[in-house]
């Protein structure tokens, strides 16, 4: 089976002209991601975890390798893909879900779930009844979901960001710390629809602080700790 | 050092506008070098640069407001053919009237502000070859209304609104004919932030409802952050930079860029 992702000897550094000087973040990575596969990216403060899914999903620009995504429309090539075929895949196969909400202003947290929905061409009141599904299966307090964000706490923002980034399914899903600081059971609630998403063949790539959270799901592990570029098994995985 | 992207594999669609080798220079004074740019169908391009960088030349061009020395400019639209510098006023006024929006900064350039503000949309239609009077008065309403402007205020004249709703019967007239293209010069510096965060909202719903093309300059990074999809970065000028929005901000390739998004607050 062609795996849904590629990599091959991907590298990122960065430049930073005012300094007069660049950095090299990973280098020369190589690993593949098959339908349903959850791929946990280790390795120490600064190793390059979150910067190689940043890369992955182009927020930052690869300066060498590719990336060979296997889309519903073919096969691309992610790392030099057109601006418009990515942004095309970030509204239909491939999801970024961080810890992080970009609230808007004005915009009502059930409205910011329900626009990824709105954006795929599904109609606003059948949006709007799955986007409430998310909030309160994330635990999102009924009284918030009109309410606007940019005042909620941390923990309600993150679970208002969870219930956008997962309301609809993706071929790829990139998840950066998604767990961090969320309570028991909005952290269970996220396993849950990771789990089901993994069964209907959503590929992962995440990094998680504590990987305990995702530990039955993980299927690979890789390690980008500079010079230690293995992939383990899973069992040899001390979590 | 970066890849060299590919043309678009999935995305079969032309791209709307298409901007080629547009050259300006006022006496001594470059305004635009050499100035190429690419809107999809239902994309919004952000454009960012400080005063003089050239960005708001390059949207009166759209506009067809100016001519350049040199360069084309293509509308992927039917019976829309050819480089449109080249046509003569008439063909360019029909042309902005029915194909092109734009909403300016200063709500003087954009009104008439002691005409009627849904008057001042129905002028759109007029000139678009519209002539009975509750068919113009409709319409008017309706633009007026996608503009979220309060329907109570429909006569009064924008010498008489607050900056917020100025900007609201722009855009109102801007998007009466349901243009393909919607250019927005700096459409809410000046507002109040709470006002300014109404206008990105309907612009927001705009641009979602109705997947109209748009091009927007602004040299306030939040807006063109919450608006657009991809970024051009101009200065003196030139492009220096262009890319996907979230690409722009974290991973600016070029100095200039670097120094801009560092700059903001």
């Amino acid at each position: 089976m062609t795996p849904v992702l590629d990599i091959r000897g991907l590298s990122k550094g960065f430049t930073m002209h005012h300094l007069g000087q660049g950095f090299t973040a990973f280098d020369d990575i190589s690993f593949t991601v098959d339908a349903g596969d959850f791929v946990l990216l280790k390795g120490t403060n600064g190793a390059g975890k979150s910067t190689l899914l940043r890369t992955l999903y182009r927020s930052y620009l690869p300066q060498a390798g590719e990336v060979i995504f296997q889309s519903a429309q073919g096969e691309i090539d992610l790392a030099c893909a057109a601006d418009i075929d990515i942004t095309y895949l970030r509204q239909t196969e491939i999801g970024f879900v961080t810890q992080f909400l970009v609230a808007r202003p004005r915009v009502s947290a059930e409205a910011l779930v329900a626009e990824p929905l709105r954006l795929a061409g599904v109609a606003h009141h059948e949006a709007l009844e799955t986007a409430r599904h998310w909030l309160k299966t994330f635990g999102v307090k009924e009284n918030l979901w009109p309410a606007y964000p940019t005042t909620f706490s941390g923990g309600e923002q993150q679970k208002v960001n969870l219930a956008r980034a997962l309301i609809r399914p993706h071929k790829l899903l990139l998840l950066d710390e998604p767990t961090a600081s969320l309570d028991a059971n909005a952290r269970a609630a996220l396993v849950q629809r990771l789990a089901d998403l993994k069964a209907q063949g959503t590929a992962m790539i995440g990094v998680f602080h504590h990987p305990g959270d995702v530990e039955y799901l993980i299927d690979r592990v890789i390690d980008l700790t500079p010079d230690a570029l293995v992939q383990e098994e899973r069992q040899d995985v001390a979590v | 050092m970066t890849l060299t992207l590919h043309a678009p594999r999935i995305v079969k669609t032309a791209p709307l506008v298409q901007v080629h080798g547009v050259s300006k220079s006022y006496g001594p004074v470059v305004a635009l070098r050499e100035v190429a740019a690419k809107v999809y169908p239902g994309e919004v391009l952000g454009i960012v640069g400080e005063s003089g960088s050239g960005k708001s030349t390059l949207l009166r061009m759209m506009n067809l407001e100016e001519t350049p020395d040199a360069g084309s400019y293509t509308l992927d639209l039917p019976d829309v053919e050819g480089n449109l510098f080249d046509l003569n006023r008439f063909a360019r006024r029909i042309l902005c009237a029915t194909q092109i929006g734009i909403v300016y900064q200063n709500p003087h350039l954009g009104l008439l502000m002691n005409h009627s503000s849904s008057g001042n949309v129905a002028e759109r239609l007029l000139v678009a070859g519209e002539r009975r009077f509750a068919v113009l008065r409709e319409k008017a309403k309706e633009a007026l209304a996608a503009s979220e402007f309060p329907l109570e205020r429909l006569d009064a004249p924008p010498i008489e609104l607050s900056g917020g709703m100025q900007q609201r019967v722009q855009l109102a007239k801007a998007i009466a004919l349901a243009p393909a293209l919607l250019l927005l010069d700096e459409p809410t510096t000046g507002l109040d932030v709470s006002v300014q965060a109404l206008v990105l909202d309907t612009l927001k719903r705009l641009q979602r409802d109705r997947k109209i093309t748009m091009v927007i300059v602004s040299h306030d990074l939040g807006v063109i952050r919450t608006l657009a999809d991809r970024v051009m970065v101009m200065r003196r000028g030139e492009v220096v930079e262009a890319g996907l929005v979230d690409q722009i901000f974290q991973d600016p390739q070029h100095a200039y860029t670097q120094q801009l998004v560092h700059a903001k607050l």
